[in-house]
């Protein structure tokens, strides 16, 4: 919290109590009945939303945000019942979403990137033993048939099974049997149907097969025991797995191998003591791993390194190319002599107003190397590999960004040398000063200090101009040396792009601590370079 | 007191000079040139995309000839491909971008309101987090957020992952930041007395607000609008990784995945489609240029 330091901050804060009641007064007397009506009703829509959420998540017992969510209602009703509170009424609904889907994003970010979050380790260590064991299941040789009815509640499939003994009992995939006395059953005996479930005809069944031959019902919640599935709808088998899982101490048996497979506590997964890993495993914190790995394995680094580079002098080429077209575009068009300047700013303003990922798709189409304009027309049929060559490649994405990014340069320095007095010019003109050095020694100065915190933020835009590249080159060529998927023009935010959702496997952790990195690169960046616009500032 | 200009020489000028090409050319003319090329610069690649798109079942090499073929066949394929739901990416990308932008430009307003209107403790500390927030993309969190909405999904599947919901609330969450900086200095500029003068004839702060205030900053808004809805249009990483149903894709994530796909066979019908979707967002541009060079340039210039 800051101290006010203006005397206007000082004396608001410095109302007495008696202002701050005829304030209330006021207040109390504009606000309509249709306001509170208003009020009621949004405020009644979010409580009954929360409610709804809290029902939700005790049935689930996740209780830390049963937490959060009953304190967010809570702070929520009291910033709006209470008669003061004034300011946090107005920022209160923007705050919520920058909370949520900014900052908590951020944090958990930094989350992620200590975990081994990804394909093959994205769940708990229940789950992983469940999914090792399902999936390693097969079907007792001479085990006995079930009668099988399937059942539908809501979406999800259910096992009404008789067994050879007569008892009949309901599971799914997620609960496991249970014996139910008051199915309906058919004349041998076999349940067909059971109160508030339906039951699936053999129509349905052919429908939905692949699902219903996918669906595995533990028999017990001891996963060792084995689940029921079926093959054809209509009865079902016990399927028990080799792997055999021992709570106790922790491991995985093969019982055909007698391999033992132990969690050494550190890669989420069970491993065998030939270093055979079972997949998938569970999310386990890794510490610094993550980072070890990014900075650590030569074919991760490289790329890393070279990614760097890159994205850095992508970044700053964009910025000088761009402002310099603009700049000299704004110099050439400030003419009051000329006429048309109108027509030729509109025209000049299209690529700023063609969507950009668009312009992005169609130079790569004009570029293509085979069929593109570029190479057919304006080369007359030459073969110049301008997106699959990694320097022409390069050159192409400033070339292609020069088009796009120029109007707003242009726009911008239009408006700043508009903005500097001419007096100033007349004034050095008289004396004895050439037009090129008024334009470097007194406008030029003053122009960067108005558009420099533009260049900043072009900048960063351009740092993590994501769009541009992946629709252009999509980053390629590929480099194929690299541990990871990246290529020659991939800059920081599309390699993390990739890493985490381009491919078969997705590696959410390793993602995670590229982003932080880059959080701490465009960091440092910014406070460098506000410490130069300070300086900059100061000239003025 | 300014003092008198001397007389100077240009009260000598002739009213008629004879025209001299050189003389225009080195004042005036050579900026004509210089205009031409970046006319054709600037707009040859829209043309080059409006011919393809005119081209009757034209691929990339066809697209080559311009406008040596014009047919409007490309448009009616575009609204029946089987696998590709144009229509739908269409209106999904009009009705989020709408919706975002207008929630975005109220969030905003709500918030600079208070901080250009009201003196409270942490309000230099929250007008800098603003500034600051912003400098980290929401795309950095990319995968967080994917997480986040996946996990929503478990609790209520309306608005978390794979719902147009979920991903608008998504984009809310930059809602305050570099707007709401830009409206906070526009809102500084209509004088306070408005609002006292309001407050004395016994209008409350909402009715201030929503009646007086709102209506005296409508550039200011129209111009976050317009950035809002194009930044919406244009964004791809967070909608390509929320929405995985085609039908509840966008024009980026469809346009995208069309293109990746048939690349040169199919060209004119990629065309087409993004001359349709450029439609809206430059007739909006035009529409309101006056007010975005303006809103650009107060951001520029102190």
């Amino acid at each position: 919290m800051t101290t006010p330091r203006t005397e206007q901050d000082a004396a608001q804060l410095r109302q007495t109590k008696r202002s701050r009641r005829a304030a209330r007064v006021a207040e109390a007397a504009s606000a309509g009945v249709k306001v509170l009506l208003v009020k009621i009703v949004l405020l009644g829509i979010v409580d009954a939303i929360s409610v709804y959420a809290l029902f939700v998540l005790v049935m689930k017992q996740d209780w830390v945000v049963v937490g959060l969510v009953a304190f967010v209602t809570l702070v929520v009703n009291w910033i709006y019942f209470s008669h003061q509170k004034l300011p946090a009424k107005y920022l209160a609904p923007g705050l919520i979403f920058l909370l949520i889907f900014q900052i908590f994003v951020i944090g958990y970010s930094g989350y992620i990137a200590f975990t081994n979050y990804g394909t093959g380790h994205n769940s708990t260590k229940a789950d992983a033993v469940n999914a090792l064991i399902v999936s390693s299941q097969e079907r007792v040789p001479d085990s006995a048939s079930y009668g099988l009815t399937v059942l539908e509640q809501s979406g999800e499939f259910s096992f009404l099974v008789t067994d050879p003994d007569g008892t009949i009992s309901v599971g799914s995939a997620t609960s496991p049997l249970r014996v139910v006395t008051d199915a309906t059953t058919d004349a041998t005996g076999k349940a067909t149907g059971l109160a508030g479930y339906t039951s699936l005809r053999f129509a349905d069944i052919v429908a939905q097969q692949q699902d219903i031959a996918a669906l595995s019902v533990p028999v017990s919640d001891d996963p060792n025991d084995g689940s029921l599935r079926t093959p054809d709808g209509s009865s079902a088998y016990l399927y028990v797995s080799d792997l055999v899982y021992s709570a106790a101490d922790g491991t995985m048996t093969n019982s055909s191998t007698g391999v033992v497979y132990a969690d050494n506590g550190k890669t989420g997964s069970f491993v065998a003591p030939s270093g055979e890993e079972l997949l998938p495993g569970w999310k386990v914190e890794v510490g610094f791993a993550n980072f070890v790995h990014a900075f650590g394995s030569e074919s991760i680094r490289g790329p890393l390194i070279s990614v760097t580079l890159w994205t850095f002098a992508f970044a700053l080429l964009s910025v000088l190319t761009t402002f310099g077209l603009g700049l000299f575009l704004a110099i050439v068009f400030n003419d009051l002599r000329m006429r048309g300047r109108n027509v030729y700013r509109v025209v000049m303003i299209l690529p700023y107003a063609f969507p950009a990922f668009l312009s992005a798709l169609v130079w790569a189409g004009m570029l293509n190397p085979q069929f593109g304009f570029v190479n057919q027309v304006l080369f007359g049929g030459a073969d110049i590999p301008w997106l699959t060559n990694e320097w022409l490649a390069k050159f192409s994405i400033i070339f292609v960004n020069l088009w796009l990014g120029f109007p707003y340069m242009f726009l911008v320095c239009t408006g700043a040398l508009q903005s500097i007095p001419s007096e100033i010019q007349e004034a050095a003109t008289v004396d004895g000063a050439r037009p090129w050095q008024v334009f470097r020694l007194i406008k030029l100065p003053l122009l960067l200090v108005s558009v420099a915190p533009l260049l900043i933020s072009s900048f960063a835009f351009n740092f993590n101009n994501f769009n541009l590249i992946y629709m252009l080159t999509g980053g390629g060529p590929r480099d194929v040396t690299a541990g990871v998927n990246v290529g020659a023009t991939d800059i920081l935010i599309s390699m993390v792009y990739k890493v985490a959702f381009v491919g078969a496997s997705r590696d959410y952790g390793l993602t995670s601590a590229f982003s932080i990195i880059i959080f701490l690169l465009v960091a440092l960046v910014s406070i460098v370079s506000f410490k130069q616009t300070k300086a900059l500032e100061e000239l003025n | 007191m300014r003092i008198a200009a001397p007389e100077t020489s240009d009260q000598y000028i002739p009213t008629k000079r004879p025209f001299n090409f050189g003389r225009w050319f080195s004042r005036t003319g050579w900026r004509h040139l210089v205009g031409a090329v970046m006319v054709v610069f600037s707009a040859f690649p829209l043309l080059y995309v409006l011919s393809a798109s005119l081209h009757p079942g034209g691929t990339l090499i066809t697209a080559n000839g311009l406008f040596n073929e014009v047919d409007l066949g490309s448009y009616s394929t575009l609204f029946n491909l089987p696998q590709q739901p144009y229509a739908a990416w269409y209106g999904n990308t009009l009705l989020i971008g709408t919706i975002t932008s207008v929630c975005t430009v109220f969030l905003g307003a709500l918030a600079a309101y208070s901080f250009s209107r009201m003196r409270f403790r942490g309000r230099r500390a929250g007008l800098l987090m603003l500034v600051l927030v912003q400098m980290f993309p929401q795309l950095l969190a990319v995968v967080a957020i994917f997480l986040l909405l996946s996990g929503i999904s478990d609790i209520f599947p309306a608005i978390g992952l794979d719902t147009q919901i979920g991903l608008i609330m998504v984009y809310l969450g930059g809602a305050l930041g570099v707007n709401t900086y830009l409206m906070y200095g526009f809102f500084n500029t209509i004088p306070a007395s408005i609002d006292e003068a309001a407050k004395i004839d016994g209008a409350g702060h909402a009715r201030i607000f929503f009646t007086i205030i709102l209506r005296l900053v409508a550039p200011i808004l129209a111009v976050v609008g317009l950035l809002s809805f194009v930044g919406t249009t244009n964004e791809f990483v967070i909608a390509s990784i929320v929405l995985i149903t085609p039908e509840k894709q966008t024009l980026a994530v469809g346009l995208y995945q069309f293109v990746s796909q048939e690349f040169s066979s199919n060209y004119s019908v990629f065309a087409a489609g993004a001359v349709l979707a450029a439609l809206p967002v430059m007739a909006l541009f035009l529409f309101l240029q006056k007010y975005i060079v303006g809103g650009l340039t107060a951001g520029s210039v102190k």
